[in-house]
């Protein structure tokens, strides 16, 4: 029992903070909200996917990745390649001239499947391939990077290059993969309508059951030894590899991990959005996710949540009302963030209500003062 | 290749390969700039780009007050426009650097937030100054046309002269950084800033003035870039991650790398433009270089500098 709450749930304040949480979007939000602004919430924590991957990576690795982009978009695309193929039955595409292939392949000239799309007719290979082709994509890049220790800016900047590369392929490949417009007009799976409201709310309870289960998983991967040896890493490296680690092998590990927590977060994109397009891929939503994390806290997995759900919040308000002002609003924040609150919403949180709850504890029991502080294993991790 | 003769191959080799050149030059202007900003300082700039934009503006807006106010002065301005938009970009990232960089030396992958952050500001500005539309100035008479080698091959003029003026401005960035003393300075502060400090360089001044020279000739970069294409809010985002993969490929550190980087990554791009469509182009340039830095992650020509 105790292992659970210690390992899994990260120790008291963990917790609390993952009730809290859970709470929010399990009974709070659907309650609050109607079925419109709900789905907006659940496309915001498809982000959040995203922006934990990073906590793992650059957090607590101490790599950033500038491609998260990258394993969200497989993700999302694998999954929108297959409701695509279901949408493109043979009875729903009979005015094509090639009957039985998505729409955007009959208008670029395509006359047959191309062979990768074939296996995505299965649900089963489906989700294997949402599991399995990102995060390998990830161990090829990580293997040819990590063993020779590129690292650090490097990293960074070859991840962006990637995330350049296929968001290009994908627009210039039109016939193959939609092009700039992407994969749209995706509305059943396994003839189940995916429009209606029952499978919207269906898919926001799987989605945020899928979120908290990433977040409890995560929490036991950073507690192990694993966890201890990854911030050893990011904070001295050499001297981890000069006890004999190969430290190569945990940023792979951590790296292809990312990837797949990005991906699941990329199909659930997809079936809750209803389409995907290679404007979740480049370089331009990779560094939002990037910022997702750093105002959520790069060290903490819930924060981050709270960081995607405030910027997205914003974001939709801001550029609906005053589209000129969210950007100068959205640098203003990775300048601010970055210069002034490194350790984002939740390092503001933990400065300003710790010494507080200390002081009401205080004055509620004026007995037990003296006490080690109990913050959260996150605090006492983090410079 | 087939149905091309080897005349016409050759032909289409030189002309792709001159209107690679403006490519190679454009790259060659914002990379030197690149290479010293994040080769000698470790600075991750993402904002390159906008400082070039600022560049091709203040040409743009130099060019329409002489329309409008000295038509008679139209021949000449565009030289006075370059130096224009070296000071101006300069100061600003003079600016950039005082207020926002010198906090962040020690963490650079923040200063990669911190300058997207500014790019984002900055591109958002020139939205508002100047419109969303795409604007280009009205260049000099002498700068049009194209002059005509042989029957098959014409020479655009405009490419020749961003390709004089980046050999000019190559050769100045060379002398400053390796043959004057306030290069030396720079250099020194690179090797070993406390060691530099102690034989009494002041090396905080050494940082902002190598960002502002590294910003001013992203300013010069867009003056160039403006006659060879027109001007918009998010031209400066297009260009910088082929300056970086310009910058690393070269080896971060070494300004004859980046010179080569730049020059084969903009002939590849331009010569495979005329075979496969330009984004399959660009899509195997880039993974090509992914490649290569793979197995040679240091880049083309690595610093022998012992770190």
């Amino acid at each position: 029992m105790s292992f659970i709450y210690d390992k899994l749930l990260g120790g008291k304040s963990g917790a609390l903070g993952l009730l809290v949480l859970s709470i929010l979007i399990l009974v709070v939000f659907p309650l609050a909200l109607d079925g419109f602004r709900l789905n907006l919430i659940g496309k915001y924590l498809t982000y959040a996917f995203a922006a934990m991957s990073l906590v793992l990576l650059w957090g607590y690795g101490g790599t950033l990745s500038l491609g998260q982009g990258i394993f969200f978009g497989l993700g999302g695309y694998c999954m929108a390649m297959f409701l695509k193929l279901e949408a493109s039955s043979p009875e729903n595409t009979a005015i094509q001239s090639t009957p039985g292939i998505p729409d955007f392949m009959d208008w670029n000239q395509i006359t047959e499947l191309p062979w990768f799309w074939e296996p995505f007719s299965s649900f089963g290979f489906t989700i294997a391939a949402i599991l399995i082709v990102p995060a390998l994509f990830a161990y090829i890049i990580g293997v040819a990077m990590f063993k020779r220790r590129v690292g650090g800016v490097y990293f960074a900047i070859i991840t962006q290059v990637i995330a350049v590369i296929l968001t290009v392929l994908i627009v210039g490949q039109q016939g193959f993969t939609g092009g700039i417009n992407g994969i749209t007009d995706l509305r059943t799976l396994n003839g189940w309508d995916m429009t209606s409201d029952s499978a919207k709310y269906l898919f926001y309870y799987i989605n945020c059951a899928l979120l908290i289960t990433v977040i409890v998983l995560s929490r036991f991967i950073l507690t192990s030894k694993f966890g201890r040896l990854l911030l050893a890493i990011r904070d001295k490296e050499d001297r981890v590899r000069f006890s004999g680690y190969d430290v190569a092998n945990f940023k792979i590990f951590i790296f292809c991990f990312a990837a797949l927590v990005s991906a699941i977060g990329g199909a659930m994109f997809t079936l809750q959005v209803g389409f995907m397009s290679p404007s979740f891929v480049g370089i331009v939503p990779s560094i939002e996710m990037v910022i997702f994390a750093a105002v959520g806290g790069r060290m903490s997995l819930i924060g981050v949540v709270y960081g995607t759900l405030l910027i997205n919040f914003g974001k939709t308000t801001f550029s609906e009302s005053f589209p000129e002002l969210w950007l100068f609003l959205m640098g203003g924040t990775f300048i601010a963030v970055v210069m002034f609150f490194p350790n984002g919403l939740a390092g503001l949180w933990e400065e300003y209500s710790t010494p507080l709850m200390k002081k009401i504890r205080a004055k509620i029991q004026p007995s037990v003062t003296a006490k080690p502080s109990s913050s959260s294993y996150e605090t006492k991790e983090s410079k | 290749m087939g149905g091309y003769s080897y005349d016409e191959l050759g032909a289409i080799f030189a002309m792709q390969g001159f209107s690679g050149i403006s490519l190679f030059s454009v790259l060659l202007l914002m990379a030197l700039g690149l290479a010293i900003i994040f080769g000698q300082m470790g600075v991750i700039n993402m904002a390159h780009g906008e400082f070039m934009a600022v560049g091709a503006y203040t040409t743009y807006l130099l060019s329409s007050l002489t329309e409008t106010y000295f038509p008679a002065f139209l021949p000449y301005y565009f030289l006075f426009s370059i130096a224009a938009a070296f000071v101006i970009a300069g100061v600003m990232g003079y600016l950039a650097e005082y207020i926002l960089i010198r906090h962040l030396y020690s963490r650079p992958l923040d200063t990669l937030l911190a300058t997207w952050g500014l790019s984002l500001i900055m591109q958002q500005s020139f939205r508002s100054l100047f419109g969303a539309r795409e604007v280009s100035p009205t260049l000099p008479d002498w700068l049009l046309g194209a002059y005509p080698a042989t029957d098959m091959i014409d020479i655009p003029i405009n490419g020749l002269f961003v390709l004089a003026l980046t050999g000019v401005v190559t050769l100045g960035v060379f002398y400053l950084m390796f043959k004057s003393s306030w290069g030396l300075q720079v250099r020194a502060t690179t090797q070993n800033r406390a060691m530099s400090g102690a034989v009494g360089i002041n090396t905080k001044k050494i940082d902002r003035y190598t960002f502002a020279l590294g910003c001013g000739i992203a300013g010069i970069a867009g003056a160039a870039f403006t006659t060879i294409a027109s001007t918009g809010p998010t031209t400066g985002s297009l260009y910088i991650v082929d300056t970086f993969m310009v910058v690393v490929f070269g080896g971060a550190a070494s300004l004859f790398g980046t010179i080569a980087s730049a020059f084969s990554i903009a002939q590849a791009q331009s010569i495979l433009e005329f075979f496969i469509s330009s984004s399959m182009a660009k899509v195997f340039t880039l993974f090509v270089l992914v490649l290569i830095l793979m197995f040679k992650p240091e880049g083309l020509f690595a610093s022998k500098v012992r770190r």
